[in-house]
């Protein structure tokens, strides 16, 4: 049996009173918790940091394939420890040598997309399953050859924040600081390389030193990460709060600058929840709670976020059907006038609910009169009404005289176009039509 | 029965059949994969059955193997629908959408581990990773003796396992050729496959279901990094052999059985100098065999390999050294003036095959490197010719791209497409 992920020391069966809570999150209760929760504080400042450049320049996944090639490094340096006269378990060794397996992965991982047919997606997983079972293979030789002080390697996969030490959180500090140092110095070079590289070339950035760059980050995140939430989970602190800080803001410095707060956020939250409680290992708290702020900005953020986009659109749906109605009562003026407006409301086939919503909106909205189920468009109804009427026409106009340049993403079906177009380009539609017809 | 034969089935027979079946099972689901460009999805799913694990074993109370498939099962038709909602409600790049979904179920499964009695049995999250293949001959004694070996009572030995993947790769190669077209025309144009009436998004849920049941049935013997591994390297390996799918599919069992058997042997009989008592994990072993197949592969494979590529570049550039060599002397011909390139290793297999020869130092062409040359340069001077009547470019731009078409085997063109002769008033050499 394998301890997996291991809670932090002192919590025990009982929930934990209010002045422990105080205590842990105002990081107070012990040395040893303390240096845990700022540790993995840190960890998730500098994940996030690194995971904006990550999820811009879709690296997400070659991050996975990394922490996983990272196992057979940390099973070598274990071997080769002790004939380069260090101790196998130490600290730095274990850590250069996952980050030579890892960089090397990401090697083979390039080579494998340049160098062959396959694609990136097989390559990775190539990379991610082959290294893996090597280090598997290595794991159990080191487990049947050597002595009880070995056992500890597996840790690694799953992670064990309890074995954190003071040293192990000012590693984590300094790597915050420097990667947050180079995200800074760079941050034109980088935003410009993962928004449209090929300009970056232009201008004379190299796309491959930044892309290095952001590798980097990424392997001394990944490597410093390994004791606290383990290689399998460690993928999550560089993805997750990139992915949830993009549903909140277009910008890129607001980009970063959210990832980096909700990868410290998780950090923060998930080891004091394992602090205080029992069997929760922190690891994995840590991920679960970045994994809850991912589905909370999914859904709420208001830039990108699923309810805002549906909310959008319907208001966009109620215009165009408001401008229909419009249209439709500005048609039958001229035809039929003092046609009742459920005639109209059969003829196009819509529920009469939403009918009356819709005329009641118009009504609101000055632009009908109602009498006896018949509407009279008001003055500055017949304007708008007439206005939709002539846009639709000209579209119409449009798709048939321009058919071949016309854009691709707008919607075919005429009834809709005509509410994209503003009045600037129904102007040049007009004089374009007009030369069209002479 | 010898002793030898009776070592390898009591303790090896079983353990490398559910590696082999394994193998088989998700190498064969992992062509459509690879050729959808979903190779991770397995990579997914093998993490994400944690937590369904997990809760089955809570509920269950005790390894409950039916208990454990469902669980596994839901939860990686939960990834696969999380992964797309993820993508389409929120349109977040599919790489990011993948790794959110899966490392977050995966944590799950490690905080429901440490919950509940989880921890103290022999569910175990490392298990879960690298399998428990050595564990199969546990209860398995066959008999002794050829008789007795081939009768009922083993066949009731043989593990609950074995079976179960017995089943699912039989399940996987049904629906392999059941929908071998189907699957087929959706994974390389979903557009006509809808057209003619397949659904391309049912044909590709259901390739998830059976990725996600071979992940599940695999996972208990082998682990799921070996999952990984099958449902990738194989599939890669016949990438690399083949352009046809039929033959896709045939090279990549024989790959995934080459790589299960191999690994194991070599898992199995592993120097004693190296590891103490001679074995190391099957199933890793399986899986880095899988990654040296697919490496000798990229090396050697006749067409697409890296050897074979390098041999044809280098005939290339060879005949096109040689092609320039002749054109350069015909032109000093013509000029009336001497060359006297010397050094060149296209001088030298020039002389050897007696297209070149050499007096006092000046070099001239054979009767034979007339006729070839004259080739190259009537196909440079219509080529010329053709891109400014036909293509409309200016004279003084056509000499380079004429320099690249000249040396191309298609068809060149003739009189007809260059009306007006050559750009430069030189003769085109006539067709010989």
């Amino acid at each position: 049996m394998t301890t997996t992920g291991g809670s932090i020391p002192g919590a025990v069966d009982m929930p934990p009173t209010i002045d422990e809570i105080v205590r842990t999150l105002t990081l107070q209760a012990g040395f040893n918790t303390t240096s845990v929760i700022v540790g993995t504080t840190l960890l998730g400042i500098a994940a996030g940091l690194i995971g904006a450049f990550a999820l811009l320049r879709k690296r997400s996944l070659t991050a996975d394939a990394l922490s996983h090639a990272t196992l057979p490094g940390i099973c070598i340096a274990f071997l080769a420890a002790p004939s380069l006269g260090l101790a196998p378990r130490s600290m730095p060794v274990l850590m250069i040598g996952a980050a030579i397996t890892g960089v090397l992965g990401v090697v083979c991982i390039h080579l494998l997309i340049t160098k062959t047919r396959l694609r990136e997606d097989a390559s990775i997983g190539i990379v991610l399953s082959v290294f893996f079972g090597l280090g598997v293979v290595l794991l159990s030789v080191i487990q049947t050859n050597a002595s009880g002080n070995a056992a500890g390697l597996n840790h690694f996969i799953y992670g064990q924040t309890a074995a954190m030490t003071r040293s192990d959180t000012i590693t984590m500090g300094v790597i915050g600081v420097f990667s947050a140092a180079v995200a800074l110095l760079l941050l034109k070079e980088l935003s410009l390389v993962c928004f449209n590289d090929s300009f970056a070339r232009a201008t004379g950035i190299p796309a491959w030193l930044m892309d290095t760059v952001i590798l980097g980050l990424i392997v001394l995140v990944t490597v410093s990460g390994l004791q606290a939430v383990g290689l399998i989970l460690i993928v999550a602190m560089l993805i997750i709060p990139a992915a949830s800080a993009r549903f909140w803001t277009e910008r890129l410095w607001k980009l970063i600058l959210l990832s980096a707060l909700i990868g410290g956020a998780s950090g923060y939250a998930g080891s004091s929840v394992s602090a205080l409680l029992p069997r929760k290992p922190a690891g994995s708290v840590i991920v679960l709670t970045a994994g809850a702020l991912f589905a909370a900005s999914m859904f709420l953020a208001p830039a990108r976020g699923v309810l805002a986009t549906a909310l959008r659109r319907a208001r966009i749906r109620w215009r165009i059907a408001n401008d229909h109605l419009l249209e439709y009562l500005f048609e039958n003026t001229n035809t039929s006038p003092g046609r009742p407006l459920s005639d109209i409301a059969d003829e196009h086939g819509i529920p009469s609910l939403r009918f009356k919503l819709l005329a009641k909106a118009l009504q609101i909205r000055g632009f009908i009169t109602m009498s006896n189920g018949v509407a009279t468009l008001t003055h500055i109804g017949s304007a708008r009404g007439a206005r939709v009427a002539r846009n639709h026409a000209l579209w119409e106009q449009y798709l048939i005289t321009h058919a071949d340049i016309a854009p691709s993403h707008v919607d075919w079906s005429v009834d809709q176009v005509e509410h994209v177009l503003d009045d600037e380009l129904v102007r040049r539609l007009e004089r374009l039509l007009a030369e069209s017809r002479a | 029965m010898s002793d030898l034969a009776y070592g390898f089935i009591a303790l090896d027979l079983m353990p490398m059949l559910a590696g082999v079946l394994a193998a088989l099972c998700c190498g064969l689901l992992g062509n459509h994969l690879v050729l959808r460009q979903q190779s991770l999805m397995g990579d997914a799913i093998s993490h994400a059955v944690l937590p369904g694990l997990v809760l089955a074993f809570l509920v269950g109370g005790t390894i409950n193997p039916a208990y454990m498939f469902l669980g596994a099962g839901a939860s990686a038709i939960v990834t696969v629908v999380l992964i797309q909602l993820v993508r389409r409600l929120g349109r977040v790049e599919p790489g990011a959408a993948m790794g959110v979904i899966f490392s977050v179920l995966f944590a799950l499964g490690v905080f429901l581990l440490e919950q509940g009695n989880a921890r103290a049995v022999d569910l175990d999250a490392s298990c879960v990773l690298y399998g428990n293949l050595e564990s199969l001959s546990l209860h398995w004694t066959p008999a002794d003796t050829w008789d007795a070996f081939l009768s009922k009572a083993t066949l009731e030995q043989i593990p609950r396992q074995i079976w179960t993947l017995l089943g699912m790769t039989g399940a996987s190669i049904v629906f392999m050729v059941l929908f071998f077209k189907e699957l087929r025309i959706s994974a390389f144009d979903p557009g006509i496959s809808t057209a003619q009436g397949i659904n391309a998004s049912a044909i590709q849920f259901l390739l998830m279901v059976f990725v996600a049941a071979a992940a599940v049935a695999s996972f208990e013997a082998v682990g799921s990094i070996l999952v990984i591994a099958m449902l990738i390297c194989p599939a890669a390996t016949a990438r690399l052999l083949t352009d046809r799918m039929g033959s896709q599919i045939l090279v990549s069992a024989l790959a995934a059985l080459g790589a299960s058997v191999g690994g194991y042997f070599l898992s199995a009989n592993a120097p004693e100098s190296l590891v103490h008592g001679g074995s190391v994990n099957a199933a890793g072993m399986m899986a880095v065999i899988g990654g040296v197949l697919l490496v000798l592969t990229i090396i050697a494979s006749p067409r697409h390999g890296i050897v074979a590529r390098a041999v044809h570049r280098q005939k290339l550039s060879r005949r096109i050294a040689m092609e320039d060599l002749l054109t350069t002397l015909y032109r000093a011909r013509e000029a009336g003036a001497p060359h006297h390139a010397s050094g060149m290793p296209a001088v030298a297999r020039a002389k050897s095959s007696g297209l070149v020869t050499a007096k006092n130092g000046a070099l001239s062409l054979t009767e034979r490197g007339l006729a070839d040359a004259s080739a190259i340069i009537r196909r440079h001077r219509l080529w010329e010719g053709y891109l400014v009547d036909r293509a409309g470019l200016l004279p003084d731009h056509v000499h380079a791209v004429a320099e690249t078409l000249e040396h191309l085997d298609s068809p060149s063109p003739n009189e007809t497409d260059a009306p007006h002769g050559d750009q430069h008033g030189k003769p085109i050499p006539p067709a010989s």
